[in-house]
């Protein structure tokens, strides 16, 4: 490693503003200013992370799948997507991408729509959104079901067809690929690190992923 | 017929539609774009859910006989027919960036001032106690945007895809809730807003051989999730 890059990561080092670890079923939520580098590793690969962001400072200003997609004309997000909010602000950038194609349509997992998809037995099972709910009310500034929308899902693959269809596949992903994003205006995000177990999402095994965040 | 009721284009409207009831939207001009919400009447917290609709049905689009499923699970609305085989539900619905020429003002165009869906959606909205935080993605009836095939899950919006005539209904399977708007789909590329005309008829409930129950095993577990409420 050159000096030149040595140093440019003991600077990165010195801005750092999270390092944590979240375990499968487990999720997080923090804020993340403006310019800074927010950073998400599957350490173990085949790990979706359901991902909400909203405005810091106004939190109905929050991430639209449906604009998002709509107004870069694709489905997929990768290096460049811009994550718009339903009033078109844009609130994070995609800046580095090693897995190269992450879902913003198939919403989260929750207990019902488990019971929808998989059969009766699924009711009980930890879903993403008592994750979402738990860590929104958590936050403690009137967060709550009402806001949680349509969120990202890093790292999971869910192709279309041009004959209207959709499937949940494989995903792209592998071990230590990760997905950088860059905070348009002081951002809120809300993760859960998704327990789904009845779709290849997680491979069929929840793992751990790593938080990674910098100041500007 | 219960009763009926003519939506002008470019409008928004909200109705009550009880369980076991239909609502036939025609459209009554070429071009014409329902932007559509559906909350449960006597719990809105309980509302559609387009992603949970979508991937349960493996579907990129609405049609017949799809169930328009709730976040909670059960099925709000069914779709029991259509003259279009394509409904778009993954690119929301327009905002004042979209309107062609850009939204004009009461004080000059009076009632044919051009607002967005947004517009006419968040005023709905806040008859019924709603708001911002409530404005999920909508059903965009009549209108049709396809993937193209490509890497990036292109998408290629489809020009003139609902003709006057073209119509689709919607059963309830709770009483329900229902905002829409008549603005032309956001990446429409004239303000040319068709009225739809709302037709309220009582159906029978579906029975065990309902085309949306046996449409799939999650189209039948989200009908009876809601049957369940009743029960």
């Amino acid at each position: 490693m050159s000096t030149q890059t040595l140093r440019a990561q003991e600077d990165r080092e010195a801005r750092t503003l999270l390092d944590v670890e979240v375990a499968p079923g487990d999720g997080w939520i923090g804020e993340i200013p403006a310019g800074g580098r927010f950073r998400i590793v599957d350490l173990k690969g085949n790990q979706a992370v359901d991902t909400l962001f909203f405005d810091a400072r106004d939190h109905a200003n929050r991430y639209s799948a449906v604009d998002t997609v709509r107004e870069q004309g694709a489905v997929y997000l990768t290096t460049g997507s811009r994550l718009l909010s339903a009033r078109l602000d844009p609130l994070a950038t995609i800046v580095d991408d090693t897995c190269g194609r992450h879902d913003t349509l198939g919403g989260a997992c929750a207990q019902e729509s488990n019971v929808v998809r998989y059969g009766e037995h699924t009711r009980h099972e930890h879903a993403c959104r008592a994750t979402f709910l738990a860590q929104a009310i958590g936050w403690g500034k009137g967060l709550d079901k009402r806001d949680l929308t349509h969120n990202v899902n890093f790292f999971m693959n869910v192709p279309l067809t041009t004959d209207g269809g959709l499937t949940f596949e494989d995903g792209l992903s592998a071990p230590g690929k990760h997905v950088e994003l860059r905070a348009e205006r002081d951002l809120l995000i809300l993760i859960s690190n998704c327990p789904q177990l009845n779709n290849p999402c997680n491979g069929y095994d929840p793992t751990p992923v790593r938080l990674l965040g910098w100041d500007e | 017929m219960i009763f009926s009721h003519d939506v002008p284009g470019g409008a928004a409207w909200s109705m009550i539609l009880r369980r076991h009831r239909a609502v036939r939207l025609e459209c009554l001009g070429p071009g014409a774009n329902v932007s559509t919400l559906i909350y449960a009447a006597d719990r809105p917290l309980e509302r559609l859910n387009v992603p949970d609709t979508l991937k349960a049905q493996m579907a990129a689009r609405i049609a017949a006989p799809m169930v328009l499923m709730s976040d909670l699970g059960k099925a709000l609305c069914s779709v029991t027919g259509s003259s279009l085989t394509w409904h778009d539900a993954i690119s929301g619905h327009s905002l004042d960036a979209h309107v062609p020429g850009g939204p004009t003002s009461y004080a000059e165009h009076r009632n044919d001032r051009r607002r967005s869906a947004r517009d006419g959606l968040l005023e709905e909205l806040w008859k019924h106690g709603l708001g911002e935080r409530d404005l999920h993605a909508t059903v965009n009836f009549f209108s049709k945007v396809a993937p193209t095939g490509d890497e990036r899950g292109g998408l290629a919006f489809v020009h003139g895809h609902a003709r006057t005539g073209d119509w689709v209904e919607l059963r309830a399977e709770q009483d329900v809730l229902i905002m829409l708007s008549t603005a032309p789909h956001p990446l429409a590329t004239a303000w040319s807003p068709a009225a739809v005309r709302a037709t309220v008829r009582a159906v029978p409930a579906p029975g065990p051989d309902d085309p949306s129950r046996v449409f799939r095993d999650e189209s039948g577990r989200a009908l009876a999730e809601a049957e369940r409420t009743y029960q």
